[in-house]
């Protein structure tokens, strides 16, 4: 047998020196233990970050692929890192999860591997997405629905899509040791229905966790400012924020829609430190907007609560729904949500 | 189905219970019946007197032995065979002979029935009798009624067959009886029940899903193919569905209960029936969203071995054949036994939170070096108790009822590992300051307890800062409930520290280890100290709390010699005091009885090196010591509290204005509060006849009845400091005065 495989036994002390050397721990698990202790209630957010810019890895993705990740709405999800996933064997996978697809929808029914089926599972890397050369490789699950006619003209259908990024991922990076993979953001289209079976064949086969990743309304108020501030030659959309009233029986939204062009006049005023975006510069933002709309409308919207905004770069909704419209700034808003779902795992 | 399983039935004979006859069996415990007398006054056993049971049995064997020819057996042999079958069972010999008889000779189909029906073991089943019986049953051309009867005889009696190796190597023989769609129930049962590793192939796979396309979701194909999933993941996979709770028709009742009376009888305790069980976890009592909090999975061998993690993908069904991988399915891991058995080759769950359930896997986890392990936990469990957090409120999925169910599986968990998780200990730290000290209290609180031992200064702001304003402004009880749960985690951190130290010798770690344990619990006593002092304030000296408080300051007091650690600490005044002036007499016995165990400790740790080093710091322990020592003797024995110099000194002026008539004595050992019902009751008791109770009558001799019926009250605390604290040079001439006049002799420990 394999000596590999059979976990190392210490006969030799009866106290395993695992979580008892908590004072000698140097290995990277008792550093994040470690930092369990280290960490305030609530974790600290950053008070500032850089201002997206464009990746200069970027430039290696396949233009088809990010037009395809564009202008779509994705769920998000956070994930836990990877326990014994690898890169090498992602055709394998997509057998597994092809035959775990087929077995849970015919319940009861034995599914033999290798066995054809009128859908397939691809799994294919997403080279380029990653903030640096540390971040893991990002990658896409597919499931595609074969045609039923055997005329090679019709397109095969994507039923259902979603894909693993981490961008800038390193503070989650450190602590963890090689077993693991670390992409905590998951990003799903398609029937929640798949979405749950896919889910849960990864929970089962590599010992990780989903979670719905929420988007607070201080972290909407920081997207609203940072895409604001991005240079773009023409604007598709206008910039749009969301508030919702909270009152019974059905809650109320207030939509304000501003010119890009002066919501953009608007940062440039508040803007200051060249580079980067300040907590300050975001409230002060957030705050003329609202002022100006309590001078038209007599309605104080910081009583209310920012649930959704939309610029011409994505735009993101506080149930944690995300669709990115500029591929320029790709890598800038996975980045700010990399960030979020890291914050949301620790 | 329901007429063969009726037709089993006649066949049992009603079974006697004779008094006599189950004297008999208890001297004899050999396999063999021996001799024995049927009752006296039943009718119909008189005939069978001096009968000779196994004689009997072994001349109507030779009998069936004999028959040649169809419908020549007699039926009064078959008859004899079949009562002490059903009565004491049979021996494995003679079971042998029996199939061997029936699947050989020319018996009509009836008769062959009515002789597997009565292959009751007596206790076990030789193996060779059933793969000799099985050849024979391959090889003659039985009806399928008989080989349908032999596989159910089989199933029922699977676990008392001696061994399966030999049953095993027929593997094959079996599975091609799948064909037979009369049969093709019962072999899958049995195949159920036969099945390894090295059994599961592509071809069997291949045609255990043809016969899946013949007959369609039959549940007991379902075992069989999920059992082939369990063992080979790769080459197949089937989910069941969520209801089912039986894949297998119940087996045949009326054997086992034969088979559990003839034990009963012979007095053997039943073989440990281990039987595979499918998946309960399947079945959540409840539709829930996949990704919902607080569902722990039952464990599965992972989907991947890691071989083929280490391939280059491609087609695995025959390498695994190939490989002589041998690792045992978490599926079947139920036991300590089996785990020891197949420790070496055990796999670790898929999903690593499933251990939390399973006992055996608790046992192995403690046992290997992989932090890969923990991490795996810990990832999970944070995001699980994030999810079900019911203040937190990140989601709805969870009521609170589950997720007091889920605290509890982790806590027992803890307890069973005896340390605490670091997800459930960040877990405490970032939900504490939501907490509405209510919900999940009893288990939430637990958690506290299994705070790993670390610095305290570092545990400090993110526990006590919250858990000091909820105890404050919170009831007795749940002041109570936090004081008992910083009780055990003083134990806790104890226990680990005491570990710490045995194991440390032998291995090279830092030396300031035991300084910062130190230092933690020092700190921890100290903060517990002023929670209790400001509580009994707040809660006006009640001695329920003070039962709590006391309660964790007897752990305090112990720490030396129970623990071993460096450190004697005292007990703040402000609980040393209201102790002390409480009218409930446990607490005050309570009190005396961890003076005692301070003093024990104290004059133990006198002869200690490190302790000896610094004298300084242990200089205010013994002082104190000794001034809460004479403040006990002043109160109880003396009654010079109020004197000058005296800690409870109080101006003359100010007492004579109370009124009471001696009120020096007030406190001692008669007055005090919580002793008046004891003395006025001993004085009831004693002396029924006085007119009149006059409490200061109790002196001399009486004083010394007085003392030791306190004893006889369970006041052991107080007899303890009494026999440690005071010298009372000799009881007898103490007898003769007045133990307020003469002021006994205190033994005090003087600073080293």
């Amino acid at each position: 047998m394999d000596s590999s495989n059979v976990p190392e036994f210490t006969p030799k002390h009866g106290v395993p020196p695992r979580l008892r050397d908590y004072f000698t721990g140097a290995s990277p698990f008792q550093r994040q233990l470690a930092s369990v202790r280290k960490q305030t209630p609530f974790g600290q957010t950053p008070s500032r970050r850089k201002i997206p810019q464009c990746s200069p890895l970027q430039e290696n993705i396949d233009p088809q692929k990010i037009a395809f990740l564009l202008h779509k709405q994705w769920t998000l999800y956070t994930l836990t890192p990877m326990y014994g996933f690898s890169y090498t064997n992602l055709k394998q996978y997509s057998t597994l999860l092809k035959c775990f697809l087929a077995a849970e929808k015919q319940k009861g029914l034995a599914v033999e591997m290798g066995e054809d089926f009128n859908f397939k599972v691809t799994f294919s890397t997403l080279s380029g997405i990653k903030g640096t050369h540390r971040d893991p490789a990002a990658f896409l699950v597919q499931i595609v629905s074969k045609s039923q006619l055997s005329s090679k003209n019709t397109e095969d259908k994507v039923v259902w899509t979603g894909w693993f990024c981490s961008v800038h991922g390193d503070s989650l990076l450190e602590n963890v040791p090689d077993d693991f993979t670390c992409l905590p953001l998951f990003l799903a289209n398609g029937a929640e229905s798949n979405t749950a079976l896919i889910g849960t064949w990864f929970q089962k086969t590599f010992d990780c966790r989903f979670t719905r990743l929420t988007i607070s309304a201080f972290s909407l108020s920081w997207m609203a400012a940072m895409w604001t501030s991005c240079n773009l030659e023409h604007y598709g959309t206008a910039t749009e924020l969301l508030w919702s009233v909270p009152c019974s029986p059905q809650s109320l939204d207030i939509s304000y829609a501003i010119n890009p062009e002066d919501a953009k006049a608007l940062w440039d005023s508040v803007h200051q430190t060249p580079e980067e975006i300040t907590q300050e510069e975001v409230d002060l933002f957030i705050d003329c907007l609202c002022s100006h709309f309590h001078r038209h409308f007599r309605i104080n919207l910081s009583a209310t609560r920012l649930v959704c905004v939309s610029t011409s770069v994505a735009s993101a909704h506080t149930d944690g729904k995300i669709k990115i419209l500029c591929s320029k700034y790709l890598i800038g808003v996975l980045a700010f949500l990399t960030e979020l779902a890291i914050f949301q795992i620790e | 189905m329901s007429t063969r399983e009726a037709d089993l039935s006649p066949v049992i004979p009603i079974i006697q219970t004779n008094p006599l006859a189950w004297k008999m069996r208890q001297i004899t415990s050999g396999f063999v019946p021996l001799n024995w007398k049927y009752g006296q006054n039943d009718k119909e056993e008189l005939e069978y007197a001096e009968y000779n049971e196994s004689e009997a049995l072994c001349r109507a064997l030779e009998h069936i032995r004999m028959v040649k020819e169809k419908g020549s057996v007699e039926e009064r042999h078959l008859r004899t065979v079949e009562d002490i079958a059903w009565k004491s069972g049979l021996a494995p010999e003679d079971i042998d002979t029996l199939l061997d008889v029936v699947l050989s000779g020319p018996f009509a189909e009836a008769v062959k029935n009515r002789m597997l029906k009565c292959l009751i073991p007596a206790t076990l089943i030789p193996e060779s009798a059933v793969v000799r019986a099985f050849s024979r049953l391959c090889a003659s051309n039985c009806s399928n009624n008989t080989k349908v009867l032999f596989c159910r005889w089989l199933i029922a009696m699977f676990d008392f067959i001696d061994g399966k190796e030999d049953m095993n190597s027929l593997y094959g023989f079996f599975f091609s009886f799948l064909q037979e769609e009369t049969m093709s129930c019962y072999i899958c049962n049995l195949l159920y029940l036969l099945t390894k590793r090295e059994n599961v192939k592509p071809f069997r796979v291949r045609k255990l899903l043809e016969l899946q396309s013949k007959v369609g979701m039959q549940p007991y194909l379902q075992a069989l193919l999920s059992l082939y999933k369990s063992f080979c993941p790769n080459l197949i996979t089937i989910s069941l569905p969520p209801k089912r709770k039986f894949y297998f028709k119940t087996t045949d009742s009326i054997w086992q209960a034969a088979v559990y009376i003839v034990k009963e009888r012979n007095h053997k305790s039943l073989l440990p029936s281990v039987k595979l069980t499918i998946g309960t976890a399947y079945s959540h009592p409840r539709k829930k969203k996949w990704n919902s909090g607080c569902i722990i999975p039952v464990p599965t061998s992972s989907h991947i071995s890691k071989e083929e993690q280490d391939k280059e993908g491609g087609s695995s069904s025959l390498d695994v054949m190939l490989s002589g991988h041998k690792s045992f399915p978490l599926e079947q891991l139920h036991t300590f036994s089996q785990l020891l058995d197949n420790i070496q080759n055990i796999e670790l769950p898929s999903q690593m939170c499933s251990v939390l359930k399973s006992a055996p896997l608790l046992h192995y986890l403690n046992c290997i070096q992989d932090e890969t392990v923990w991490l795996r936990l810990y990832y999970w469990m944070s995001q699980e108790l994030k999810e079900g957090c019911t203040w937190c409120k990140v989601s709805n999925y969870t009521s609170e009822e589950e997720f007091r169910k889920f605290l509890d599986i982790i806590i027992s968990a803890q307890c069973f590992l005896q340390e605490g998780f670091p997800s459930s200990e960040a877990f405490l730290y970032k939900s504490l300051p939501l907490w509405d000290g209510v919900s999940c209290r009893a288990e939430y609180l637990q958690l506290l307890s299994w705070i790993p031992l670390g610095n305290f200064s570092e545990i400090k702001p993110l526990l006590c800062d919250s858990l000091t304003q909820l105890f404050f402004t919170s009831s007795i009880y749940h002041k109570c409930s936090v004081l008992y749960s910083l009780k055990q985690l003083l134990q806790n951190w104890l226990l680990w520290h005491a570990m710490e130290v045995s194991v440390k010798p032998t291995r090279s770690t830092s030396a300031d280890t035991p300084m910062i344990a130190l230092n933690s619990v020092s700190e921890l006593i100290s903060y517990v100290g002023w929670l209790s002092t400001i509580a009994l304030r707040l809660e006006s000296n009640s001695s329920f709390l003070l039962h709590f408080i006391l309660d964790f300051f007897e752990t305090v007091s112990d720490m030396y010699l129970n623990y071993n650690l460096p450190l004697v600490m005292m007990f703040p005044r402000g609980v040393f005091y209201p102790a002390l002036l409480t009218s409930d007499t446990i607490a005050l016995n309570h009190l005396c009885y961890i003076m005692y165990r301070y003093r024990v400790n104290l004059t133990a740790a006198k002869e200690n090196e490190l302790i000896r080093q610094e004298r300084l710091k242990f200089n205010k322990t013994y002082q104190e010591f000794n001034e809460y020592v004479t403040a006990l003797v002043d109160c109880l024995w003396t009654s010079t509290s109020f004197e000058k110099d005296h800690y409870l000194y109080i101006d003359p002026q100010i007492l004579e204005k109370t009124k009471i008539r001696e009120y020096k004595r007030s406190l001692n050992l008669i007055n005090h509060p919580a002793l008046l019902p004891y003395s006025i009751y001993f004085l009831l008791q004693g002396w029924p006849a006085e007119k009149e109770l006059s409490l200061s009558s109790i002196q001399k001799k009486k004083w010394n009845w007085y003392l030791d019926y306190l004893l006889l009250e369970e006041l052991h605390g107080l007899h303890l400091f009494m026999e440690s604290s005071l010298n009372i040079a000799d009881s007898a001439s103490s007898a003769h005065t007045h133990p307020a006049n003469k002021r006994p002799k205190t033994c005090i420990s003087e600073p080293v």
